[in-house]
């Protein structure tokens, strides 16, 4: 871990304001995701600005009847909160398969989205990764890799590591938007499927986040009902990332929608893919899967994951 | 005190205390933080600097520069060593692989490099980040087991084994099978990593403060790593937080402690960072076994062949897989070969229960292959084949009761009741399996010392350098102790750990039990004979000794009477005599398992399990039963998920930490049952018990396999038993 500096804000606009005045700032929120990776120097701030504290820990209804969630709002609270369990229980159940209660209970939902992948290579510095260190290679797609748990979708030649996030996966299925504050005061919305971007030839820029820039809520729209699943396939029962996952939302009608976890270096999910739903789970995942670029060892997630939707759609008709 | 006969009826017989779930005299230290774990020695040394390691970023080559300016200008850096700044030091022992420190080659990745002292922890993990390194990296090593074994397998060895003619017997068997099975590397996983806290005074000595299962073994090794004399070393281990074999050897904190120390002339304490415990340490090898199979039309082997190939560093020994193949069943003909592939991944050396762990996750696979080939059940395929003798050495086992675990669990289990149509029972998302395998393990025992002294106020302090590895030893010696001397065991003391006290068994190989316990009995018997002569007695054939007090006749002296100026100390060890070597002295166990595998995803849970165990008297049902218990998640780990992901490439083990090293969690533990028999073995030793701690994991992870294979109908051959295995397999949606 290299020596950084700290400093708490008074309000989101003044943390922001800040983090684009001093160079190789970062926010820092529960730190369970930060400051693993500053002890390896993966990342490596010289100054850190907590945002604990400034009011962002709220969870209100917005007018057109959905929820503002705080960018502080813990895991464990957005969890249990009555109005998420009643109305957003996709969100609930991906909640609560995630991480560990002690982990739950410090991280944040801005902190979760901007959680950084599981790969196993971008995790050990010596070895070469094109999201850690910009054009030193891809050691996941070198030959004797191990991908087994990477990326099978929207990856590319210079990444394939996946999003870990199980909220954002709900989130995405709920068609959350992602609320931040500018450094010069301006806030904005930016909807959670244009906020995480696909590697291409940059894997190192996994937001739409501009430097400086605070989120200080995630808002879901008003409650669309239906049946709601979040299912979560791994080796071990619990503490693990998942190999693949599906938050699933259908209704009585059959229609819905449905985004992935574990497949992809964002929550997977498209509208013409959501649109096959009552066609089932083949339908549905030749569409979400089409330009899909698997290694050896991970193809098996395209068989999983249409397994795993079909099992949640059996579920869902009872 | 030799032990060269059998042991007769003796005073653990009648036990008062031996034989009780005593609590572990442990466990309120531990789990209220009161047991200091080698980092947290503040207290044994003054003006302790931190110490932090650096690791090879390659896997085989040399290093040709290291640059450690920025490093020692770094905040509270106070010395830097590198392993460019000495010649290799000795490899510290025979039962070690690869060297620990020194010169500038490289045997495999992560290998310990230099050693960075700071005043703090940060500051000498973030001046270790500082140090630059330019190596010249072998192109072209191979790290894969698979590819080499493909390269070797059809190159005939030398059987270790060859009893009549196999490739007769088999070409001619009635029924046979010829499966290949494959096991990944694992790794220990011990909570506590290896750390040392080192010490040198002006005249040389050095003392380690450390964590380790073998202090004799620690303090020769260091010795020979440092050319120094035995004597000026001493090694200090009360509590080990986890061990399996990882904690058997010194490995390098020891070494860079003790350098570091010596560099900065002052203590320093050290501690390995996880992904370094994984690449620096050792490992179980991964192994590739082939078995064949052949039996008569009534199911009895005639024919066994075993073929095990692991991974190993040269010179090292890799994983037999093929021991208990030679001894477990009846087999007309044998045939036992290994290989070894030799490569530069880290060193593979023991993890519990060393060999038998990965070779009955072959065999009791094969077993149930072959059970089904046959159309026989395969409890009854392996009553069939169970022996009194084994058919590799013809020695007679000193008691075998396999045929009771086998019987007794099926009964408790309810196995008749099982499907016996693979892949057709399904509960709702859940396809239900049975699977049941048996466990073999030598229970050997080795010299072992102690020293009880008297106090002037009849209590006993025990002394002996043995080690509690979280198996319960300080309990069990207590146990042994206050049943030899008559007294409570709240009046018997224990220290442990410490190389100046006698040397003992130490703990591995589940030899320690069984020798560390008849170590103290024999010091009791030395000061049983002591405490007689201080009464006029020559010896104490005919005295009691019991509630605190010794008998001869009518006459009953309270202990507190016996040394009322000081103490009275007796030291002596046990020897096992040549004729324990006559028999085999090995445990037994049956596994039943019943699992769930979920028909959409291919997950599997376990659901239910069962051991019943054979190994001999049960010292204490508390401390045996957690060291089966244990050995039944391990087995669950070794079945499901554990697996050390090698880049076959590189030459790493890429998955090396806990989040990623995938051992079982809480939730995948299902209810546990295990059942001890009744058993005595008095070849084994005075108290006539055996070991469980490596017993409990043999076997468990076939049993899981079976089940899998019961419940899905699909044979996964290729361990941990991951769902990607199985998909193909399941059922259409
Ligand atoms: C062992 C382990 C297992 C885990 N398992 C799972 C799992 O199964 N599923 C899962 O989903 N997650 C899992 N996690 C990840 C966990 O969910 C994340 O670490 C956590 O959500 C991060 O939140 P935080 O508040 O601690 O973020 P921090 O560590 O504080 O921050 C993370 C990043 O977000 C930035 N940041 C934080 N807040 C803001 C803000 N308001 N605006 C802009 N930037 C911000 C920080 O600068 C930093 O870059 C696991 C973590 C661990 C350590
Ligand atoms: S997959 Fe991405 S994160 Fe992993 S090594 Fe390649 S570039 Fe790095």
């Amino acid at each position: 871990m290299r020596a950084f500096s700290y400093e708490k804000v008074k309000n989101p606009a003044g943390a922001a304001a800040r983090a684009a005045e001093v160079a190789n700032a970062k926010f820092v929120a529960g730190g369970t995701n930060l400051l693993d990776l500053m002890k390896l120097e993966i990342e490596t701030p010289l100054h850190l600005i907590d945002v604990n504290g400034l009011g962002l820990d709220r969870i209100e209804g917005t007018d057109d009847g959905g929820l503002r969630i705080g960018t502080l709002v813990r895991n464990t609270a957005l969890a249990a909160d009555e109005r998420v369990k009643r109305d957003y229980p996709v969100l609930t159940r991906a909640l609560m398969a995630g991480a560990s209660g002690q982990l739950r209970n410090k991280a944040t939902t801005g902190g979760n989205l901007l959680q950084r992948t599981r790969c196993p290579y971008f995790y050990d510095t010596a070895m070469a990764c094109n999201k850690r260190k910009p054009g030193s290679g891809c050691a996941a797609q070198a030959p004797g890799a191990f991908s087994r748990q990477l990326g099978v979708v929207g990856v590319s030649e210079a990444c394939i590591a996946t999003h870990p996030s199980d909220m954002a996966v709900a989130m995405r299925a709920l068609d959350a938007v992602v609320e931040t504050v500018m450094p010069e005061g301006e806030t904005r919305a930016i909807p959670l499927a244009d906020f995480h971007l696909l590697p291409g030839h940059t894997p190192e820029v996994e937001t739409a986040l501009k430097p400086g820039e605070l989120i200080t809520a995630v808002t879901l729209p008003a409650p669309v009902g239906g049946h709601q699943s979040y299912t979560k396939v791994r080796d071990r029962s619990s503490y693990a990332f998942a190999l693949v996952s599906v938050a699933l939302i259908r209704q009585p009608d059959g229609s819905g929608a449905v985004a992935l976890g574990g497949v992809a270096p964002k929550p997977w999910r498209n509208a013409a893919a959501d649109k096959l739903l009552p066609e089932g789970a083949k339908a549905v995942m030749a569409e979400l899967m089409k330009d899909a670029r698997p290694t050896e060892q991970n193809r098996y997630k395209i068989k999983l994951a249409e397994r795993t939707l079909a099992s949640a759609l059996n579920e869902a008709k009872g | 005190m030799d032990f060269n006969t059998a042991a007769e009826t003796n005073i653990f017989d009648r036990p008062k205390i031996l034989g009780k779930a005593v609590p572990r005299r442990d466990g309120p230290l531990k789990t209220t933080g009161r047991a200091p774990y080698a980092y947290e020695r503040h207290d044994v040394a003054e003006g302790q600097l931190v110490g932090y390691p650096l690791g090879s970023a390659i896997a085989k080559g040399r290093i040709l520069s290291m640059d450690t300016e920025a490093a020692r200008a770094a905040p509270g850096v106070r010395a830097i060593v590198t392993t460019l700044d000495m010649e290799a030091m000795p490899v510290p022992s025979e039962m070690h692989t690869a060297h620990l420190f020194g010169g500038d080659k490289v045997e495999h990745y992560h290998q310990a490099i230099a050693v960075v002292v700071a005043e703090t922890f940060e500051q000498a993990r973030a001046a270790t980040a500082l140090i630059k390194v330019e190596y010249d990296a072998d192109e072209g090593a191979e790290f894969d087991l698979l590819a080499a074994y493909e390269k070797m397998k059809d190159t005939p060895v030398d059987p270790e084994v060859s009893k009549g003619d196999f490739e007769t017997a088999f070409a001619n068997a009635a029924h046979r099978i010829d499966r290949t099975y494959v096991t990944t590397p694992q790794n220990h996983a011990q909570m506590e990593p290896q750390a040392t806290v080192a010490a040198w005074d002006e005249n040389g000595n050095v003392t380690l403060w450390t964590s380790n299962q073998m202090i004799q073994w620690a303090k020769k090794a260091v010795a020979k790593t440092f050319e120094m004399d035995v004597e000026k070393v001493r090694v200090d281990s009360p509590y080990v937080g986890g061990g399996f074999g990882n904690k058997l050897f010194i490995r390098s904190d020891v070494v860079l402690a003790a350098l570091g120390a010596k560099a900065a002339g002052q203590p320093v304490k050290l501690a390995m960072p996880r992904p370094f415990v994984m690449n620096n340490t050792t490992h179980r090898a991964g192994t590739v076994q082939r078995i064949r199979i052949g039996t008569d039309a009534q199911g009895k082997i005639v024919a066994l062949a075993h073929e095990g190939t692991s991974n190993t560093l040269p010179g090292g020994s890799g994983e037999d897989a093929t021991n208990q193949s030679q001894h477990f069943y009846a087999a007309d003909t044998l045939l036992i070969a290994t290989r070894l592939a030799e490569m530069h991944l880290p060193e593979a050396n023991a993890m519990r229960a060393p060999g038998e762990a990965s070779g009955l996750m072959g065999l009791e696979m094969a077993m149930d292959e072959m059970a089904e080939e046959l159309g026989m059940d395969p409890v009854q395929f392996r009553l069939v084949n169970d022996t009194d003798t084994s058919p590799a050495t013809g020695k007679k086992f000193s008691d075998r009761n396999f045929a009771r675990c086998l019987t007794e669990g099926a009964e408790r289990f309810g196995w008749e009741n099982r499907n016996t149509t693979p892949g057709s029972r399904r509960e709702g998302d859940w396809l239900i399996g049975h699977g049941v395998a048996g466990a073999f393990r030598p229970s050997p025992a080795t010299t072992s010392g102690a020293r009880v002294r008297l106090q002037a106020d009849g209590r006993i302090i025990v002394e002996t350098d043995m080690t509690d590895i979280g198996t319960g030893s300080y309990t069990i010696i207590a146990q042994t102790v206050a049943e030899a001397m008559g007294m409570d065991i709240e009046d018997v003391e224990v220290r442990l750990g410490d190389s100046a006290f006698p040397v003992s068994s130490g703990s591995g190989g589940q030899f320690g039990a069984v020798s560390s316990t008849a170590g103290a009995y024999a010091a009791c018997t030395a000061l049983r004979r002591e405490v007689a002569r201080r009464i006029g007695h020559n010896d104490a054939d005919g005295l009691s000794f019991a509630r605190g007090n010794v008998t001869a006749g009518a006459k009953e002296t309270p202990l507190v009477d016996i040394a009322p100026e000081g103490e009275i100390v007796a030291e002596d060890k046990v020897k096992f005599g040549s004729f324990r070597k006559d028999r085999m002295v090995a445990t037994f166990a049956a596994h039943f398992v019943e699992v769930g595998v979920n028909a959409w995803t291919g997950e599997v849970r376990v659901r239910r399990m069962l051991g019943v165990c054979d190994a001999g008297r049960i010292m204490n049902p508390t401390t045996a039963l957690s060291q089966v218990i244990g050995g039944m998640v391990m087995g669950v780990g070794a079945a499901l998920s554990e697996e050390i992901a090698v880049d076959t490439a590189k030459g790493v083990f890429i998955n090396h930490d806990l989040a990623n090293y995938e051992v079982p969690v809480h939730a995948d533990i299902p209810e546990q049952e295990v059942v001890f028999l009744d058993t005595l073995d008095p070849v084994s030793g005075p108290l006539k018990s055996k070991g469980v701690g490596e017993l409990g994991l043999c076997g468990v992870a076939g049993a899981v396999a079976n089940a899998v294979y019961n419940a899905t109908g699909v044979r996964a051959r290729e361990y941990p038993i991951t769902l990607d295995k199985l998909l193909d397999g399941l059922p259409e949606v």
